[in-house]
């Protein structure tokens, strides 16, 4: 290089540096959105169902050997404190009555307020698993609700949804595979 | 000037309550620990982990009910004698590798760990180079600094 044109160089290299820097950060800052959530929600997928023996609304009793008797079922966490379940709720009872078996997991609630919540939005579900403390739910990897769980016939967690279940997100990604393990919907 | 004194003193007694009841706030549920050795690792990974909820903020300073569960479940294991690195993989086995604050030096971050060395030691080098050249480099005057280039 001539002395010329290496000064020339050397102006545009903040320049230069400058703009690599801003293309860097730019992606950067658009990966790490998805990556957090990407995370949060795959490591339980493909790992069994955590074990439980818990009490449901009915007087009744459940345990981890029972969504492993084969059928693909998804395990709904919700709560009658949660405004966004309400939305859900309509969606939900399409996919029921398309076939879909649907568990609920009552997360940190309290079986009277549950019960009344059931008794005005209706009570879709199959039965309901009561996780009180959260304990089930810290097993799970469940930070909130809704979140649902799309669980094998041999009782695998093979999907999670953090969020509302609705069509957009039925039809793009959980149906494909709630099908791929076996599910059966009624046309 | 006396008031004034006693003014100035009430102040900071009123500033100094803030303060401390906002300590109080931030913990949220106080644990009886059986020794101080567990207490101060208990604060130690409540700083270090993350709310998995919140995104920005560690254990120790998130007030969401997921995280008061995890200092609940921290708390039970430290008592029952498990290793800091028990505690943590735990969580990782259920909320992945987010919660940690500091990234583990392999896989995916591990480049998170190599870029700042690389970068040292390119600065250093570079920083080298300057000064050597900077030593052999005869004294010029003002105004013939184009014969560097």
């Amino acid at each position: 290089m001539t002395p010329e044109a290496s000064k020339k160089f050397l102006v545009f290299a903040p320049l230069t540096v400058f703009l690599l820097m801003s293309v860097f950060f730019y992606f950067a800052l658009q990966m790490r959105e998805n990556r957090a959530v990407d995370e949060l929600t795959s490591v339980l997928v493909d790992k069994p169902f955590p074990d439980f023996q818990l009490p449901g609304l009915h007087n009744d009793f459940h345990t981890q050997a029972e969504l492993a008797q084969g059928q693909v079922t998804l395990v709904n966490v919700w709560g009658s404190w949660c405004p966004s379940c309400r939305d859900e709720h309509p969606y939900l009872t399409q996919l029921v009555e398309q076939g879909v078996p649907l568990v609920g997991m009552n997360y940190k609630d309290t079986p009277e307020a549950a019960l009344d919540w059931l008794d005005y939005f209706g009570d879709i579900y199959a039965y309901h698993i009561q996780d009180r403390d959260g304990r089930l739910g810290l097993n799970l990897g469940v930070y909130g609700a809704p979140e649902t769980f799309i669980v094998d016939k041999q009782g695998i967690i093979r999907y999670k949804r953090v969020g509302v279940v609705n069509e957009r997100v039925w039809e793009s990604e959980m149906k494909q595979v709630y099908l791929q393990y076996g599910g059966l919907i009624n046309e | 000037m006396n008031n004034l004194v006693k003014n100035f003193l009430s102040l900071v007694l009123v500033l100094l309550a803030l303060i401390a009841t906002a300590k109080v706030f931030a913990i949220g549920e106080i644990y009886d620990f059986s020794s101080t050795e567990l207490l101060e690792r208990y604060e130690e990974l409540t700083k270090e982990l993350r709310c998995p909820k919140c995104q920005n903020q560690n254990l120790s300073d998130s007030v969401s009910e997921i995280s008061d569960d995890l200092r609940r479940e921290i708390h039970l294991m430290l008592e029952q004698g498990q290793t800091d690195q028990q505690i943590k993989d735990f969580l990782v086995a259920r909320y992945g590798t987010f919660v940690l604050y500091n990234p583990p030096a392999a896989g995916s971050t591990l480049w998170v760990w190599l870029v700042p060395v690389f970068f040292a030691l390119a600065g250093s080098f570079l920083v080298w180079r300057v000064l050597l050249q900077a030593k052999q480099r005869p004294i010029i005057a003002e105004g013939d600094e184009e014969d560097l280039l």
